[in-house]
This record gives structure tokens, sequence and C-alpha cells, in this order.
């Protein structure tokens, strides 16, 4: 297998408190950390673990965002990462866009395996990795905790509500991966170094000729209701006689 | 008059209780006629429960072998044959519906609405991001196919009715070949469902090891309660997958949640946050599980579990 496509989107870091705007056009996002969505981490290290075992030659990063997702990108290099592609949008883009946008750069880079996070932790929204498997005809193994490649085939373990499912899927196809398929590397400072030489392309998204979608409308960002502070019981009889009292036990 | 498409999920041979959750939230919408499309190997016991649902109009089915199994790539083009004509196609925010639903949505050339925890009004939704640390209303631009997945544990089954009809809907055809189910691994049944049960008791990393966590199950067990479990928990192999609770697990709603050396990161409480009473057992009085916990207790958990135990004899 000659190459992966791995996407890499640019997010505030999980370990951040999210605070919405008071005047609630918004979540606040000034001088916030950011950094890869944790997902696509594992999505680039999944990768790097395949291109290492022999069994694929290159690993190719992207990303659709703003130009500061550059440093991303750069992190994704350091990882490991043989060249990256950021396609410079100034205005957050909706899934369907994005979807549209890879499978354009499927098309340019004809990878036989393209690997995506689940989901993003900023919007949350799990679709742009079936969106592209849909775009582009091709099977989604979506939720992987596990890959194994033999053959032009993909057997994959998904995570899902009733436990662990396998299936196989025909290459080329789209995975997108959670959280337990592995544990992603730490870069190290020589290799940000070398990351530096590595080529990084970017092209503005109007060149792909994909008009954003606006049908979705955001009114409102409000915080979520809180909940009321509650008690603290002394002991384990204080404990049973409230939840019995309540009628729960 | 609008008309909402459910797509139904549904596991040997019975509807998943998340379909009957996605009927209640679709009649937040005024006057919609509800149908629910059944897609099977063979459809109709599924469908007939699913005809029993109250304010459900129509039931339709399309019995396939290539339906045994549910995959993404086979039901998807077969969705969006049936979905023609309809202003809205719902599925259910599990792993069923979270899989297939955005393929079916790039299907129809439409973005998808996620996890929809309130309907507005008829064009307009409720749904979180940052792990629901925010909450936003969106509106959909009018004559625009919402394509949306529902938060199942923002609402409650709906109640029976006398069957509504069902019928056969016309067999797309054509699945593709290039994806195969293989196997699928699931826990053991005898204990309540995590996603519906009405109570449920989760350890967390302080459990130390699977052996330990031996004294989660028997404490719930002995309550009737469902088993669930933090991240680090399912990470370190004490327990499966299925039992994560959390933004990236499962999001749950029971009358009970009872969090057992669980610290309370965010992308854990995501998932209780519908929980009636939340009862939080932690050695350390400053974890963040106590600022949501309905009753918090600070101890040892290997001493109070036993404790609890002699006191419900
Ligand atoms: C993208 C992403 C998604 C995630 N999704 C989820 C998710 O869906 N669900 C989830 O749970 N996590 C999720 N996490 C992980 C989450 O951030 C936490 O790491 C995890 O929830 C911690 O699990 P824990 O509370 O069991 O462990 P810890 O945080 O280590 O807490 C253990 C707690 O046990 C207490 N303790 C220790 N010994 C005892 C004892 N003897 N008696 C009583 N108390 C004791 C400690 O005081 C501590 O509070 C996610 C993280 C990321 C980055």
């Amino acid at each position: 297998m000659d190459k992966i496509l791995v996407g890499l989107k640019r997010v505030v870091d999980y370990n951040v408190r999210i605070r919405v705007k008071t005047d609630g056009s918004g979540v606040e996002t000034d001088g916030v950390k950011m950094s890869i969505n944790p997902f696509d981490e594992i999505a680039l290290e999944e990768a790097l673990r395949i291109r290492e075992r022999g069994e694929a030659s290159e690993v190719v990063v992207f990303s659709i965002g703003p130009s500061d997702a550059q440093q991303q990108l750069r992190t994704g290099l350091a990882m490991g990462a043989d060249r990256a592609i950021l396609v410079e949008a100034a205005d957050a883009v909706d899934p369907l866009s994005a979807a549209k946008v890879i499978t354009k750069l499927i098309e340019a880079e004809s990878p036989e395996l393209v690997i995506l996070g689940k989901q993003a932790i900023d919007n949350d929204n799990n679709q742009t990795g079936q969106m592209v498997a849909a775009l582009w005809d091709r099977p989604q193994a979506t939720f992987a905790s596990k890959v194994e490649l033999a053959d032009g085939k993909a057997t994959v373990t998904r995570e899902v509500d009733a436990g662990l499912e396998t299936i196989e899927v025909d290459l080329p196809a789209v995975v997108t991966t959670d959280l337990r398929l592995n544990e992603p590397r730490y870069v190290k400072l020589p290799d940000i170094m070398k990351a530096k030489k590595k080529p990084l392309d970017t092209t503005p998204i109007a060149d792909f000729g994909v008009a954003p979608d606006d049908a979705f409308e955001v009114s409102e960002y409000a915080p979520p209701p809180q909940r009321s502070k509650g008690v603290m019981v002394e002991d384990t009889a204080a404990l049973v006689a409230a939840l019995k009292d309540k009628g729960l036990i | 008059m609008a008309s909402i498409l459910i797509v139904a999920e549904h596991a040997n041979g019975a509807l998943n209780p998340a379909t009957a959750k996605c009927v209640d939230c679709a009649r937040g919408i005024d006057g919609a006629d509800i149908h629910v499309l059944v897609l099977a190997d063979s459809p109709d016991a599924i469908a007939a429960e699913a005809a029993a649902l109250e304010g459900v109009g129509k039931v339709l089915t399309v019995a396939d072998a290539a339906f045994a199994a549910p995959l993404a790539a086979a039901l998807a083009p077969q969705v969006v044959a049936t979905a023609s004509g309809y202003d809205y196609v719902f599925g259910p925010s599990t792993t069923f519906g979270k899989d297939l639903m955005p393929r079916v949505a790039a299907l129809l050339g439409v973005n998808q609405l996620s996890d929809v925890m309130e309907v507005v009004d008829a064009r307009t939704f409720k749904r979180p991001i940052y792990a629901g640390n925010a909450i936003t209303t969106v509106r959909v631009r009018d004559g625009y196919t919402v394509v949306a997945t529902v938060r199942a544990a923002s609402y409650k089954a709906v109640g029976s009715q006398d069957a509504a009809p069902i019928e056969s809907a016309e067999a797309a055809g054509g699945t593709p070949a290039h994806t195969r189910f293989v196997s699928v691994q699931t826990g053991d049944s005898d204990r309540p469902d995590l996603q519906t049960a009405a109570r449920v008791i989760s350890g967390g990393r302080a459990l130390g090891s699977a052996d330990n966590f031996e004294i989660i199950y028997d404490l719930a067990d002995s309550v009737g309660a469902a088993v669930g479990a933090s991240r680090a928990a399912v990470d370190a192999g004490y327990v499966p997958n299925e039992l994560q609770v959390g933004q990236t697990g499962k999001i749950i709603a029971p009358e009970l949640y009872v969090a057992i050396g669980i610290s309370g990161a965010i992308q854990h409480l995501t998932g209780i946050k519908d929980a009636g009473t939340i009862v939080a057992i932690n050695k350390d009085e400053d974890a963040p599980i106590f600022e949501v916990a309905d009753i918090g207790l600070v101890g040892d958990l290997f001493k109070v579990i036993p404790e609890i135990k002699s006191a419900l004899g």
C-alpha cells in the first residue's frame, strides 16, 4: 500500500474549561490553548505505525482551518508524517463541505486508506468520516479500536454500544478512530527541528470550488443548566438512609 | 403536513428502546406524520413493536439478507431511497445511528444535526457542543431536509397504541459488496442494560484491578443496578468498553447514578448530566465529582462498599 491520508483538526485543548461568552455569541477561544483534536492524534499514530510496519510508504497529513493550523500540522510532521497540506479557511467549515474538500484531496492523492478522528471535540459532530466514505462511494469503518491490513483489505474492530464489532472492508476505505486504538507518541525536540524542513503546502479553500453550506444558523450559545449543589453525608449509614428516604434503593 | 422518517435500530429481532425515544422527539414537531423504517433480514416482529409505539402513523419495512448486520454502507442507500419526499429523517444517537445517519445525510446532500436534545419549533433545535459545556440553538433553513440523530437521554420512551399499519417499502437493491460483517462480541446480558437501567453503579480507576472491580458488580447486583465505568477503568482493562460512560462512551439518564472512585472529569460528567440523583464516593474531598453530586461521601471505597452491603442486609 502506498499512501495514508490523515486529517488533523485544530481545536481547543481537551483540558481547557470551556466558557460561553456572556453575550451568548459563541465560546471563549481568545488566548485559549489549541491542540490537535485527540482523536486525530490517534489517527496519525495509527498511520505511522502502519508505515513503520512497512505496510504503507507515505503518511500525508492535512488540516482544513485557519492559517494557525500550521502549528498542528507541524506537530504532525514532528510526530513523523512525511508531508502536510493546509486547506486554508478563515471561517469554520461545516462537515459536509469539509467532506467535499477531503474527497478532492483524495482525488489528487489517491490514498489507500484515509484515517480521521471519529469526532472533533469542539462541535462533537461525528460526521465527517462517514460523509467522506459516502461521497467517495467507499467503505467506512468507524469508531475503530483495532485495524489490521492484509491483501487489500482491512479488518477493523469497532467499539459499538453492544461491545466490539468486527468488520472487513476492501481498500481503499475510510477508518475513524476511537480512543483505545493506540496511545499517541510524544514528540521529541530533535523531531520538531527536523519537521521544519518537511514540506507543508497551503491552498486556499476557494480553490476547491466547494460552496459553504449555511443551512444551519446558530442563534444562541448557552451554558448548560447547572446541577444545584448537593449535600455531603458523614458516613455510610447516613448515605444509605438518604437513598432509602428518596426511594432510590 | 410535515413528514418524519425514523430509522429503527434493532438487534436479535427486537427493537432498541432508543427508537421509542426518537418517536418522542419527533412528536415535538407539531402535527408531523411519523413513520418508522425497519430494515432487517426478517423485519416482521420488529415492525410489530414499532407499529405499537404511540404516535407512529405507519411502519415501512424492507426485508433483505444484506440487512442482517447493521452495516452503514448497506443500509444508507436504502434509507436514502425511502427518505425521498420526507422533510425529516431521524435516527438514534447510538453507535448505530452515529455510523449510519451521516452517510445518509451526505448522500442526500445535507449536513446532519447531531445529538438533538430539544425541539424548539419545527425548524429550531438545541444540541450540545464541547462535551456538553455549551448548548447551541440551531435554526435550519426552510426546505432543507433535516437529517438528525436524537440524543436518547433527553427523551422518554413513548407509550403504546393500537398497531399502526405496516407496509413493505420498495427495495433499493444494489448493496455494495465492499463491506462485510465478521462478528460481534457482547458482554453478558443477565444484568440490566446500562443505557436504559433505572440505577447505575460505576467504578473508576480507583478500583485498581479487574478482580477488585467485582465488588462493583456485586453491589450493583444487590440493588438491581447496571454497571458502568470511567474511561480510565476501561483503558486499564478492568471492564469491557461497552461499560464506558461519558462523552465518548454512553450518555445515560438513570434515576440513580453512583460514581465510586471516579474523579469527575468533564468528559465523564457529560454522560451523566441527565441523571436524577448522583451519588459520589471518593476519598478525595476536593474531587470534582462532588461539584455535581446530590449526595457525596468522602471515604475509602474498599471500606464503604462492604458497609453499604451490610447496611442493605
Ligand atoms: C477526548 C477524550 C474523551 C474522553 N472520554 C471519556 C469518557 O467518555 N468517559 C470517561 O469516563 N472519561 C473520558 N475521558 C477521560 C477523562 O478525561 C478522565 O481521564 C477519566 O474519566 C478519569 O477516570 P477516573 O475518574 O476513573 O480516574 P481518575 O481521574 O484517576 O480518578 C480516580 C479517583 O478515584 C479516587 N480514589 C482513589 N482511590 C480511592 C479509594 N480507595 N476510595 C475512593 N476513592 C478513591 C481518587 O481520589 C480519584 O478522584 C476522555 C478523555 C479525552 C481526552
